[in-house]
């Protein structure tokens, strides 16, 4: 785990180290600003709903380009090598890469606690969908996550990368939706919802905390991250 | 300290190396010489447990690199082919990184940084990020970098390759220094550079492993086999034919000697091949006169040049 904490604690002031990361925490603090406003202005009600239903989208958006560059830019500079022959094992490369992603979203999403200040200050806002809600939020995020990351093992190439990520996750996102084509398949339709990225994540807004989506996203990042140390090791073998 | 067996690494269907066997002992510096595309890079990596061979095996300190994969590599300082860093760290966030990863205690890293450091003359450097270093200070953070945990072993992949040549001079005097505290494992393609720095030399060709010795060896081993000057009494041409026709002679020139009716004959054969006797032999039997022979030591170069162009004949 020690190992871990050094990769992620290295590629964190990486991050820093670059205007990306604050472009991206700008840009989303901005467009998630924009929509809560609209909807606390239209609906009049103190509820983090015009926060979180458009924060899990730009989030999709935005991640790509926190983890394209995570494993793509080692292989292109070769920095690979001398990390994967340090004596750490893939799992700990991947689960620290994974960390200093989930460090950076986390950060971000922590500054837009100032929404919930915000509605605490003008009515009472209802604490369990909140909470219920962040959860979701990160949950989803570390889904995201590794999804980009397994992306940016692929290649060696950044913009790829987000590509690669991008289009995976949309397909993910977009299968709760395929899903209504399916009603008079009822098997179908539920197995297409199950899938999606998104269904589950709108129970944990609506403020309901059900063990079985929790289970969902848990095991989609366990697998995510799985594919991604296999995806070094072939690299390896190659 | 490194025993490398008939290792193999197939890229696909093509062969990079076959059946490459060796062994270093503690203290040795070994090079590693062939010329680009040989193998070099490829065993290294092996070797460092980048990635694995296709057949065969190797232990670094007693560790197998594939069973004991981790222990091994914590014997290993590395200096991959092009020195690649991380730009946007400083020399000493660089070292912490690495020092970090190779599990050393928090009091003997920070003592370490200092002393390599120190050692490899970074001290102005020391928080400098690397991408704005010059090329032959890179090489200094890269070995800085593989000496950190001070490793039983040490594998440099061409370290004096594209950096100038003051540099390169000190590079191999570096080498050279270490050579008293690591066994090193040093590949190039500049056969000099074999002579000047390492105690031991194998020489790789197209995947294979086509000598194995010391570098002064490698040239006493085959001297007088296959380069002889002769100094022979006879008609010019008809010598020259004659000695072209006998078996394992490879190419003959002559020259006169300006004494009447005698010339200088330069006579190579194929590699391992002693034809002093049947020389001689030709000779009388011709009727001509054998007034003087005498063996070529070869110098490394013409082995290396020899060993790794192609036979023709
Ligand atoms: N990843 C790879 N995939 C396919 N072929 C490779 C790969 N790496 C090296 N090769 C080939 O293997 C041979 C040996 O390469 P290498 O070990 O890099 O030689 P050297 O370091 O002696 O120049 C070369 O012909 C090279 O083209
Ligand atoms: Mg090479």
């Amino acid at each position: 785990m020690r190992n871990a904490f050094g990769i992620a604690k290295k590629e964190i002031s990486s991050y820093f180290s670059s205007p990306m990361a604050y472009l991206i925490g700008a840009v989303f603090l901005v467009l998630t600003g924009v929509f809560f406003a609209q909807y606390l202005l239209a609906t009049q009600e103190a509820s983090m709903r015009g926060f979180f239903s458009p924060a899990s989208f730009f989030l999709l958006l935005i991640s790509p380009v926190i983890t394209m560059r995570l494993i793509a830019e080692e292989q292109k500079m070769g920095t690979l090598e001398l990390l994967l022959t340090s004596p750490v094992t893939d799992l700990q490369v991947v689960v620290g890469k994974f960390l200093a992603s989930m460090a950076m979203i986390s950060g971000m999403l922590l500054l837009t606690l100032y929404y919930f200040v915000l509605l605490l200050w003008v009515g009472s806002p209802d604490l369990g969908p909140v909470a219920t809600g962040y959860f979701g939020l990160i949950l989803l995020a570390g889904s995201i996550l590794s999804v980009g990351l397994l992306a940016s093992s692929f290649t060696s190439n950044q913009i790829v990368s987000a590509v690669v990520a991008l289009g995976i996750l949309l397909l993910l996102w977009l299968l709760g939706n395929l899903g209504s084509f399916f009603n008079s398949v009822p098997w179908a339709r539920d197995i297409l919802n199950y899938l999606s990225l998104s269904t589950h994540y709108s129970e944990l807004v609506n403020g309901v905390l059900d063990t079985r989506d929790v289970v969902y996203y848990v095991s989609f990042i366990v697998l995510a991250l799985f594919l991604t140390v296999r995806s070094l090791e072939s690299r390896r073998w190659r | 300290m490194i025993e490398v067996e008939h290792l193999s690494k197939y890229y696909g269907n093509f062969m990079a190396i076959e059946d490459i066997s060796f062994k270093v002992e503690k203290g040795e510096i070994l090079g590693f010489l062939g010329p680009n595309g040989a193998g070099k890079t490829t065993t290294m990596r092996i070797l460092t447990g980048y990635m694995p061979p296709t057949s065969g095996t190797a232990r670094i300190a007693g560790y197998d690199i594939f069973f004991d994969s981790l222990k091994a590599r914590r014997e290993i300082g590395y200096l991959p082919e092009s020195n690649p860093l991380y730009g946007d760290m400083s020399v000493r966030a660089l070292l912490e990184f690495f020092g970090k990863l190779r599990g050393l205690d928090k009091k003997y890293l920070k003592r370490r940084i200092s002393e390599v450091i120190e050692k490899m003359r970074l001290e102005e450097y020391a928080e400098t990020d690397i991408n704005k270093m010059s090329k032959g200070f890179r090489q200094r953070v890269g070995v800085a970098q593989a000496i950190l945990h001070e490793p039983a072993v040490l594998i440099l992949d061409e370290p004096t390759i594209g950096i100038d040549p003051v540099q390169v001079v000190e590079t191999r005097q570096i080498i050279k220094e270490l050579g008293k505290e690591h066994t090193i494992i040093l590949s190039t393609h500049i056969l000099p550079e074999v002579s000047m720095v390492c105690q031991k030399v194998i020489i790789v060709n197209e995947g294979h492993l086509i000598a194995a010795d010391r570098p002064e060896n490698l040239s006493i081993g085959i001297s007088g086999q296959d380069k002889i000057k002769a100094v022979v009494r006879g008609p010019m041409r008809e010598v020259a034919a004659a000695l072209r026709d006998l078996n394992g002679v490879e190419t003959v020139d002559y020259e006169s000697t300006g004494v009447d009716g005698t010339a200088r004959f330069n006579v190579s054969a194929r590699i391992n091949r002693d034809i002093r006797e049947d020389l001689s032999k030709l000779i009388v039997n011709r009727g001509w006169g054998l007034l003087e022979m005498q063996p070529v030591g070869l110098s490394l170069e013409d082995v290396f040049v020899k060993l790794t162009t192609k036979e023709e004949i």
